[in-house]
């Protein structure tokens, strides 16, 4: 797929700024390879702007149903040794961490 | 011949009426695993002990002339994004080795009480991002029909058990064809059903507006036998339906005579294969044969499908995976500063670069600035594509189209080109975004002996007619009835 890389819709600046805010890092040649790759992938998505959608309303569910609500009752939830039997880091009946503050 | 070979509802007439036992039927399910999952790699855990036990319990009830379920001893394998109580489950990602679920799927839950065995758990692309499950951390899944070919994806390690009669069924799941597209690359049959029919309770989510659980078969009747189990309204899932569930397998009996076919003419595009279009256009010839009127129906939109679904699916992505952070299961980094180094390093070292890359685009989509241009246009063309479909089912019951391009494509082929990847999901993807069902059945051969799949659109929860349809052709078709040729 051939892109034209004088114009980019994303900078490798940017790619490292939405690298942070999705709480991922790169190494130098992974982000080069990620912001050719999500150029040429956003360039084509350029494609949407080919419709006018000014009068469309927007799709969030397809199927339109009421809100369904459960009863609310206490039902048994998981027992806490099942709730931390997949971690390694427990301590004293808690997840543990690294210090926030 | 031997008994894994069956289709499941033969199976299951067969131990009704004494004829074989259910523990005889896994054993050669088993022996099968043993002979040909070293080649094919479909599954991931293989639960040996539990089946045989499970089938011993079936084979008392027998004896004791209890009445059986309707799945009883039949073999299924579990695509491994849908959590096992107890049974590792993976989503094929390093990020959740050795996760153990507290708790099982209600698909899971519907199936053990129909008297199903849960076999195993199938390879899939991480987290069902990919078309070929070349994108599993562990490896990737062989085509039974061409072990140098992918099975396609996500749900391939599903597809190809089936295809190698390691199992009779397999839970699969589709987000934007990762039923139907494996279903069609491995000659079986595949069928998304209507979003909100069957309960995802339990389903690692990926896109969350998008994602449906179904079944992967070896024909239309068993097709039919599990959507009656799985489907229905639970009050876990709030996006599952409280509609009462058909009686598929009775619906299919109907003829087709009358039945009124769309064929949308976006879809013979460049980049199809002649001999999927060949294929095609002999399968519609049988539906006319049957009765069915057929003309063609224009679905205009149907080009702006892929960036819209890629759009709204990877936004979704990146806040569902999200909850990956390394505190309370999976995968958690050995070194790191503080807690956000600690996220950071969990989730660079735990995801692989297909994951990572939609995450990106999913963020980069929904990031300020962004969310008008990227997100909300990509809903937007979202309606534009439901009234499409919305229009052409005010005239005709069902569509027809090919499930994908192109036969099975080789392994490593598009691995390195994700935008060439994503094309291959063309023909499927505007179904999801609808939220229609559809079914995909093998059609044909091409010269290379690689099956070719049809596959069958219908209404919303219209399961019944698209099911009718299928098995119409398939009881009808003339297909020489081929086996993939593992030994």
């Amino acid at each position: 797929m051939e892109v034209n890389m004088a114009k980019k819709i994303i900078t490798k600046k940017e790619v490292e700024y939405v690298a942070k805010l999705a709480k991922l890092e790169f190494s130098e040649k992974e982000k080069e390879e990620f912001t050719y790759q999500l150029n040429s992938i956003l360039d084509y998505f350029k494609k949407l702007n080919e419709l006018d959608t000014e009068k469309v309303e927007p799709t969030a569910y397809v199927i339109s149903m009421p809100n369904l609500l459960n009863e609310d009752k206490i039902k048994p939830s998981l027992a806490h040794d099942e709730v931390l039997f997949n971690s390694k880091y427990v301590k004293k009946g808690y997840f543990k961490v690294p210090k926030i503050m | 011949m031997t008994l894994n070979q069956l289709t499941a509802h033969e199976a299951i007439s067969l131990i009704k009426k004494k004829r074989i036992t259910a523990y005889e039927i896994m054993q050669d399910i088993l022996n099968q695993i043993d002979k040909a999952d070293n080649l094919i790699k479909a599954f991931l855990v293989i639960n040996r002990e539990e089946a045989l036990k499970q089938a011993k319990e079936i084979d008392k009830k027998v004896k004791n002339g209890k009445n059986l379920p309707p799945l009883a001893g039949v073999a299924v394998a579990v695509k491994d994004i849908i959590i096992t109580r107890g049974t590792e489950t993976t989503c094929g990602s390093k990020i959740l080795k050795s996760f153990i679920p507290p708790y099982n799927a209600t698909v899971i839950n519907r199936l053990r009480a129909a008297g199903a065995i849960i076999i195993g758990k199938t390879n899939m692309d991480e987290f069902a991002m990919g078309s070929s499950t070349e994108n599993s951390a562990f490896g990737p899944t062989c085509n039974p029909w061409d072990l140098e070919r992918v099975p396609g994806g996500s749900s391939g390690g599903s597809a190809a058990a089936v295809a190698a009669d390691e199992t009779f069924i397999a839970l699969g799941t589709d987000t934007g064809g990762s039923i139907r597209q494996p279903a069609s690359f491995c000659g079986m049959v595949g069928l998304k059903p209507t979003y909100g029919r069957v309960s995802r309770y339990g389903l690692i989510a990926y896109a969350s507006s998008l994602d449906q659980i179904g079944p992967i078969t070896k024909d239309v009747t068993d097709c039919s036998l599990v959507m009656k189990v799985i489907s229905g309204h639970d009050t876990m899932d709030s996006t599952s339906l409280n509609l009462e569930v058909p009686d598929y397998l009775k619906s299919c009996q109907a003829g087709i005579k009358g039945l009124k076919i769309g064929v949308p003419r976006e879809y013979f595009i460049e980049g199809i294969d002649p001999e999927v279009k060949g294929a095609l256009n002999k399968a519609l010839k049988i539906f006319e044969k049957l009765g069915a009127k057929i003309e063609e129906v224009s679905l205009p939109h149907t080009e702006y499908s892929l960036p819209a679904y890629y759009l709204i699916a990877t936004a979704e992505a990146s806040s569902n995976l999200a909850r990956y952070d390394g505190v309370q299961y999976g995968y958690r980094a050995d070194k790191y500063e503080d807690l956000s180094s600690m996220y950071q390093k969990t989730r660079s070292e735990g995801f692989g670069s297909e994951v990572k890359r939609r995450i990106m685009l999913g963020t980069y989509a929904l990031s300020s600035g962004y969310y008008d241009a990227y997100y909300l246009k990509a809903q937007k063309v979202r309606t534009l594509i439901k009234e499409d479909f919305d229009k052409a089912f005010g005239k005709y019951d069902i569509l027809i189209t090919p499930t994908s391009p192109t036969p099975a494509f080789k392994l490593k082929e598009k691995i390195d080109d994700p935008l060439t990847m994503y094309l291959t999901d063309i023909y499927t993807i505007p179904i999801n975004l609808a939220g229609i069902p559809a079914i995909s059945l093998n059609c044909g051969y091409s010269k290379n002996n690689l099956p070719i799949g049809l596959q069958i659109i219908g209404k919303h929860f219209d399961e019944e007619t698209i099911l009718r349809a299928a098995f119409n052709f398939e009881q009808n078709n003339n297909l020489e009835k081929k086996k993939p040729p593992i030994e």
